[in-house]
């Protein structure tokens, strides 16, 4: 069966303002040449640490941002080729959930008022009927009919990232895309976000594009994990796989370096050398050639994408 | 669903309500209350004139005529024996009107202009800014001079003549908040719910850009009366017999030297008080409600 | 063993305009010297107000309202701003989250660490330069020289934090106070700065306070911990005693609902919400979230030993 969303060799280039109007200008590599695709009903998550360009990623497949190169396949439908007002009705089915809970809400609106507007642009419900779905939407996530007419001010963090979640799910999409959902939440907060999240998708069948650099949340939630560095994937495998036999060395460098809560754990830390890049001069070959403690002579070559284990993709010359 | 176990879990205080908020800081000062006050008392008065005023404003008294102020004619009377208080009120009516007006067509206009330039970005922000440039390029007393004279000096002419030259500051206001909050993530949301490009600016983005303007709308009414005040002081503003504020102080001046202080004392003072309460009120809008309620 | 640093019984509020914010109630905590003690809890536990109260910097509406800081035998509290300047900064340092913020944006950053050392290092202003550029090159920066007369801005998110470290170390102080130093940090550069900071701790001997949420950290960096629910301590114990045999019905909640990335566990949220601060419980402040509750919980609820510098604030919890 085709899966629901297929991401076809994206590429997000964004151009540095040259002070010399003439000469072509310099380019982010934001994100340079990534496919992934996520079948229904499965969640699956992108990790990577700040500029490795899954945020940009996550963008362009809600198009907010226009990608450079590349196709967006969604149900059939590539979402690159649609016009402003065909993509506007598309969305319906593609959600978003962002970071900041406090930034992502309009401080103007109320909750019921934030949760309407999906239902209120997409469906033909009457008022009447958007209202008892509203009340719906708010006690499936947690909040409850009451807390309706609050305003955002009035509300705390976690019930903010609640009306967030609410108003994504609340036209039933079919592709939910979060973007780091819990980052911006107390530590107490973050696993009852997890958890409703994780019961949602059992409950009403979600389809999650999870973003997040907070691999003990991924490795919670998601069925197949994706590793991005600079712009491209590193690692795919399932998250059990991905997480057990880690290959990349930037994978195993990363799960390195998150600290265990267990005092007595070995834990030797792979330790990266510097800094990541700019993502203006990208250099040949391996992208962490500079950095990594493997690094060979063949690295400078272009880098094959080899299969350890089924379902199991790495991007590197030395596994 | 067992996630309702936590319903009431991560449940913050009931905070106040933003106007509540709003009201008690702005309580808290005592020179701003008072220049509410005073600007609540011209409001009424200007409202109430023609029932609560004893004499009629534009009916000459030759036998009174300059005369001091009294238990007849609390703030004296003019050159024609016109009851001082009465037109110094009913100027009031006239100056408030010119102002709001001026300042809500300014308002308006400058908005939009602002809005869609900030929004927007392009070639339609660098046009909109010329225009803008353009009309603040010109001392803004000038140009409302300049256009009172060319269209000819009716109420509705000072009006527009205002509106005009406080059309800028609305605008770029306006534009530099909207490029602010165009970053925010629920402009990003809107989108992905699938607003229309229009219902994002003008639905969920520009009220949110408000709270400075109303700061500076409040400002600027004082200078909006000032400047009718001003243009009808040189001849240039409400014509006579219509009273006025700033045509009361310069008939006024005339008789400084030859004593009857009373001519010109009042007038100006009202238009002082006025002015100066918009920009107290003001002030203290502006401290109340920044950075606070910046974006709520 | 006495310690360098010992909190007792310190209770911090603050007057806002919605009422009384109890911040801190009756907090304790104790520092040995060369120790790395993690203090830990969620936002609004208190953790940071009780390192701002250690080195005085806390101000109005913050109101110290009772309790004893003893830092090398003189009680912190009873010290004139004019002593207490010469602690901050030479006897006790401390690191901040958001580096970029806590650097000052206009001075390069050697300068800054210069004008450190000639104010409590005593070093002349020649030789100030050169230990400012060596305590960025102890700090892990490559091309030190360089770097010193580059300014905030022109560093990353985790050189910025190197430098306050450096800073924060320069004076040779006997007492660090890192405060959340990794939030915002991509995780790599996060472990670089912890390890960082535990490597010039031995170093120079100095003590570190180390105030996160993050269990992980505690357990791999340090020797004791100290938890801390809605501005009281609830326990405090040897880091593996903490882990292996937690007693307080708080921290074995918070324990069990944190993810983990070495294996796959079922978590489990801390049932109920943190209290208000304006109207807190009296007694124990966990006690309407906790399944042990019982009477004698609305009382005040001291530090109780339960095995060897174990202690615990709960009635519930047998000494072993």
């Amino acid at each position: 069966m085709d899966p629901l969303l297929s991401i076809e060799r994206l590429q997000m280039h964004f151009p540095l303002r040259s002070l010399i109007p003439w000469r072509a200008p310099r380019l982010v590599h934001a994100v340079d040449g990534v496919s992934l695709h996520v079948d229904a009903g499965e969640t699956l998550g992108l990790v990577g640490e700040s500029g490795c360009g899954k945020s940009t990623l996550a963008r362009c497949v809600l198009r907010l941002i226009e990608p450079t190169a590349g196709r967006i396949r969604f149900a059939d439908t590539d979402l690159t080729a649609l016009g402003e007002e065909d993509m506007r009705r598309r969305r319906r089915e593609i959600q978003m959930v962002f970071q900041d809970p406090t930034a992502s809400l309009n401080p103007r609106l109320s909750v019921a008022a934030t949760v309407d507007e999906p239902l209120a642009l997409h469906t033909p419900l009457t008022a009447q009927a958007r209202r008892a779905r509203v009340d719906e939407v708010l006690e499936e996530v947690g909040l409850g009919a009451g807390l309706r007419d609050r305003y955002p001010h009035q509300l705390s963090g976690g019930q903010r990232q609640r009306v967030n979640i609410a108003r994504a799910i609340a036209s039933r999409p079919r592709l939910v895309v979060l973007d780091e959902p819990t980052s911006a939440l107390d530590v107490s907060l973050r696993a009852r976000v997890i958890l409703l999240l994780g019961e949602l998708k059992r409950a009403l069948g979600m389809t999650y594009l999870f973003i997040s650099h907070d691999l003990s949340t991924v490795r919670y939630l998601c069925d197949r994990v994706a590793v991005m560095y600079l712009g491209v994937v590193v690692e795919e495998a399932s998250a059990r796989e991905l997480f057990d036999h880690p290959a990349h060395p930037y994978t195993r460098a990363l799960l390195s370096c998150i600290p265990i809560p267990d005092p007595d754990a070995v834990q030797e830390r792979l330790a990266l050398a510097g800094e990541v890049p700019s993502p203006v001069d990208i250099p040949a070959g391996c992208r962490l050639r500079g950095r990594c403690p493997l690094a060979q002579p063949v690295c400078a070559e272009p880098v094959p994408v080899r299969e350890v284990a089924p379902g199991h993709t790495v991007a590197c010359h030395l596994v | 669903m067992s996630t309702l176990a936590y319903v009431s879990a991560d449940g913050g205080p009931a905070r106040r309500s933003a106007a509540a908020l709003l009201w008690r800081r702005l309580s808290r000062n005592v020179m701003s209350v008072a220049a509410l006050a005073v600007l609540v008392v011209v409001a009424l008065t200007a409202v109430g004139a023609p029932v609560i005023m004893p004499y009629d404003p534009d009916e000459p008294d030759a036998e009174h005529a300059l005369e001091a102020p009294s238990g007849r004619h609390w703030l004296g009377t003019d050159l024609y024996g016109r009851d001082q208080l009465t037109r110094i009120v009913h100027a009031g009516r006239v100056d408030l009107l010119v102002a709001l007006a001026a300042t809500a067509i300014a308002l308006s206009i400058g908005s939009v202009l602002g809005a869609v330039s900030g929004y927007r970005g392009g070639w339609i922000d660098q046009l909109l800014m010329r225009v803008i440039d353009t009309i603040q390029a010109f001392p803004s007393f000038i140009l409302a001079m300049g256009i009172a004279a060319a269209l000819g000096n009716s109420v509705t002419n000072i009006v527009i003549a205002i509106a005009i030259t406080h059309v800028p500051i609305y605008g770029r206001l306006i534009r530099g908040e909207m490029l602010r909050i165009r970053e925010m993530e629920y402009a990003e949301a809107a989108r992905t719910v699938g607003n229309p490009r229009r219902r994002i600016i003008f639905h969920h983005l520009l009220p949110n850009c408000l709270p400075p303007v109303i700061v500076q709308a409040t400002l600027a009414m004082g200078f909006a009366i000032l400047t009718v005040a001003a243009l009808s002081y040189i001849g240039l503003g409400i014509r006579p017999p219509t009273s006025e504020w700033g045509a009361m102080t310069a008939e006024g001046a005339g008789y400084i030297v030859s004593g009857e202080w009373w001519v010109f004392l009042f007038p100006g003072t009202a238009i002082m008080a006025t002015v100066l309460s918009f920009n107290l009120v003001g002030d203290a809008l502006r401290d109340v409600l920044d950075p606070r309620m910046k974006g709520v | 063993m006495t310690p360098l640093l010992a909190l007792e019984d310190l209770t911090v509020h603050f007057d806002t305009e919605d009422g009384v914010v109890q911040a801190v109630d009756g907090a304790a905590l104790a520092v040995g010297p060369g120790e790395v003690v993690g203090l830990v809890g969620e936002s609004g536990s208190g953790k940071s107000v009780t390192a701002l109260a250690i080195l005085r910097l806390l101000r109005p509406p913050a109101r110290v309202v009772s309790g004893r800081i003893r830092f090398d035998g003189r009680d912190l509290l009873a010290l004139s701003e004019e002593e207490m300047r010469s602690v901050r900064g030479a006897q006790i340092s401390m690191v901040f989250q958001s580096p970029r913020t806590s650097l000052n944006p206009v001075l390069p950053v050697g300068r800054q660490i210069e004008r450190l050392l000639v104010r409590h290092g005593g070093a002349a202003p020649g030789q100030a330069e050169a230990r400012a550029v060596a305590m960025l090159r102890e700090a892990g920066i490559a091309e030190p020289e360089r770097r010193a007369g580059q300014y905030a801005h022109q560093l990353s998110g985790g050189m910025c934090q190197r430098v306050m470290v450096a800073m924060a170390l320069a004076t040779n102080p006997r007492l660090l106070i890192a405060d959340e130093p990794t939030t915002g940090l991509d995780v790599s550069i996060a472990a670089q700065i912890l390890e960082l900071l535990r490597d010039l701790g031995r170093r120079t001997g100095a003590a570190i306070l180390l105030i996160t949420h993050d269990l992980g950290v505690v357990a791999r960096l340090c020797d004791r911990v100290v938890v801390m629910h809605a501005g009281q301590t609830v326990e405090w114990a040897p880091v593996r005693r903490l882990f292996h045999a937690p007693a307080h019905p708080y921290t074995r909640a918070l324990i069990r609902s944190i993810p983990r990335v070495d294996r796959e566990i079922a978590m489990e949220p801390i049932p109920g919400a943190v209290p208000s601060l304006l109207a807190p419980p009296h007694g124990c402040r966990f006690a309407p979230r906790c399944d042990l509750v019982r009477a004698e919980c609305t009382a005040r609820i001291p530090l109780r030993e339960i095995a060897a510098e174990h202690r615990v604030a709960c009635v519930a919890v047998e000494g072993r």
